[in-house]
């Protein structure tokens, strides 16, 4: 196994770093998105949590350790339904990743389905219903059709990251049928989902990360 | 964006604050955002724990005191309220009789209260029930949608209900005694002007002078319809009508509620209240008991929601029961 087909617990906080970057960076932006058709908060809540988690980020000995610390943080501080998707996403990570403190691809992959399983037991969405699920499902997606094509992790992670922007994107012509802005019907078309939206800067850090993004 | 605050993100801290001063019968868990009565509850009474988003005062902190809730959480401006605050509330209200959990029917919501009541039962034994108030006929109640959202019902449910857990009734019969008011009662609400979030600086949505917005929900989402400002008696129409088109409210007593949005003046309330009294008495409808006021707002949102819930005898009752908290108060 080379160097570039692992992860190490630094790059996961790296990874984590990044997000909070993004979503600070983005706040405005995502709760611009979340005016169209939700409740305008959802750029303050994900920068709150992020970085209520990056003031509880020691270098923890181990990845499940690190992503417990990540989602109850998260859970505990952003409220909302993304404190709950977002929290159990990490929360399930963890718990599939075991105390190790090196994941290769597979595993990384089964803790990131993991992780997405999570999300879907927790908001019972489905694809096509305009939430998170619609970029993080392509970008799982992308990720292990690239590295079952014997891709590294960098080229796998980008190829992540792709997919979620396209998974965002699509979402602008979809109608609603989870969450606030579910209430709105066919006039929640026409606009990007904030959930896929942040999602996007979740494999976007993730790709940063892990070597995935020209520097 | 003008508001008396001292900053954006100080808003919920600041306000706790004003409550704790203004209401020393009440205790005030600043760190927890939690407001509790000022006496634990009394052994054997299930507790009522409530909470939600904040900007809809006095909904739900205001309705803490006898008679009505024991505890409310206090989620940032329009956000749930999170696991481990509703988890402490549950854990310090009880009283070894259980707690019914009050929640209104919103993604986040409803997910934050599962995580609690989860946690709860896992760590401390709590038993816990919970009832989700779903009431807003202007959100077709179906598998493609989060569901109807719970508004103006819920402050009728929480003093009815909270009567009964004061008279000792047990967990199981309390939380039968909520799902048969959450089913017998419906709610539509409008907007004249959108509210405008601390946080975002600037109004959630735009509607332009001449226009409103029919079928709005307590979050500044938009409603259903946007149509030409009317005469009072026309709106007054266009609330009723989908209610009476939803739910039978003919032969029997009807509790009423008007109720204000935040921004409109309660001389407003009073007139709307007037046409529609008018409206529900051409229906048929017999109105035994009704609310005027401000009692489930949407931060500085101008308009109004109409809610009426179908009562007999027992609920009349437990209506007319003694309640002394900051929003409610009679019989005391």
């Amino acid at each position: 196994m080379t160097v570039a087909d692992t992860v190490t617990i630094d790059q996961l906080v790296d990874w984590l770093g990044r997000f909070r970057s993004l979503v600070v960076d983005n706040q405005r932006y995502l709760t611009e998105l979340d005016s169209a058709i939700g409740d305008a908060d959802h750029g303050s809540n994900m920068a709150r949590g992020m970085n209520a988690v990056a003031e509880k980020l020691e270098t923890p000995e181990t990845v499940d350790a690190l992503f417990k610390t990540v989602g109850m943080t998260l859970v505990s501080s952003v409220g909302g339904a993304s404190g709950p998707l977002y929290g159990t996403f990490f929360l399930r990570i963890g718990t599939t990743a075991g105390p190790v403190t090196v994941l290769d691809g597979s595993a990384l992959s089964a803790a990131l389905r993991a992780g997405l399983a999570g999300v879907v037991a927790r908001g019972k969405a489905e694809p096509g219903d305009k939430t998170m699920l619609d970029a993080m499902l392509p970008a799982l997606d992308a990720f292990d059709a690239s590295l079952a094509s014997g891709a590294d992790l960098a080229d796998a992670s980008a190829a992540a990251f792709t997919a979620a922007q396209a998974g965002r994107d699509d979402t602008e012509d979809l109608v609603a049928r989870k969450g606030r802005a579910s209430y709105l019907g066919e006039r929640s078309a026409g606009h990007l989902d904030p959930g896929a939206t942040s999602t996007v800067y979740l494999f976007q850090a993730l790709a940063g990360a892990l070597g995935g993004l020209p520097e | 964006m003008k508001k008396l605050i001292n900053a954006p993100e100080a808003v919920l801290a600041d306000a706790l604050a004003g409550i704790a001063a203004a209401h020393p019968e009440l205790a005030v868990d600043h760190d927890n955002r939690i407001i509790y009565r000022g006496t634990p509850t009394r052994a054997g009474k299930v507790a009522l724990v409530s909470g939600g988003g904040s900007g809809h005062e006095p909904l739900h902190g205001g309705f803490v005191g006898t008679g009505m809730l024991d505890a409310a959480c206090a989620g940032e401006i329009f956000t749930s309220p999170t696991p481990d605050q509703i988890q402490e509330a549950t854990r310090v209200a009880d009283s070894g009789a259980g707690v019914l959990h009050i929640v209104k029917n919103y993604t986040g919501d409803v997910m934050n209260f599962e995580m609690a009541a989860e946690f709860a039962e896992a760590e401390t034994g709590v038993k816990v029930a919970s009832v989700v108030v779903n009431d807003d006929v202007a959100v077709e109640d179906s598998t493609w949608t989060a569901g109807r959202r719970g508004v103006g019902l819920t402050v009728l449910l929480e003093k009815i209900v909270g009567a009964a857990a004061e008279e000792g009734r047990d967990l199981d019969s309390l939380a039968a005694l909520a799902t048969r008011i959450n089913e017998s009662g419906r709610s539509m609400g409008m907007a004249l002007t959108s509210c405008t979030v601390p946080a975002a600086g600037k109004p959630t949505f735009d509607l332009p002078d001449d226009m409103m917005e029919i079928g709005v929900g307590i979050h500044g989402e938009p409603g259903r319809h946007r149509v030409p400002l009317a005469p009072a008696a026309s709106i007054a129409q266009q609330l009723v009508d989908p209610i009476l088109a939803d739910l039978d409210f003919t032969g029997g007593p009807v509790i009423a509620m008007l109720n204000g949005m935040g921004g409109s003046p309660l001389i407003e309330l009073y007139l709307m209240y007037g046409e529609v009294a008018k409206l529900l008495e051409k229906a048929g409808v017999t109105v035994a008991r009704n609310l005027v006021g401000n009692y489930i707002t949407s931060l500085d949102m101008a308009g109004c929601s109409v809610t009426l819930l179908r009562a007999d005898d027992e609920t009349l009752k437990l209506w007319d029961a003694p309640v002394n908290t900051p929003g409610l108060r009679w019989g005391v």
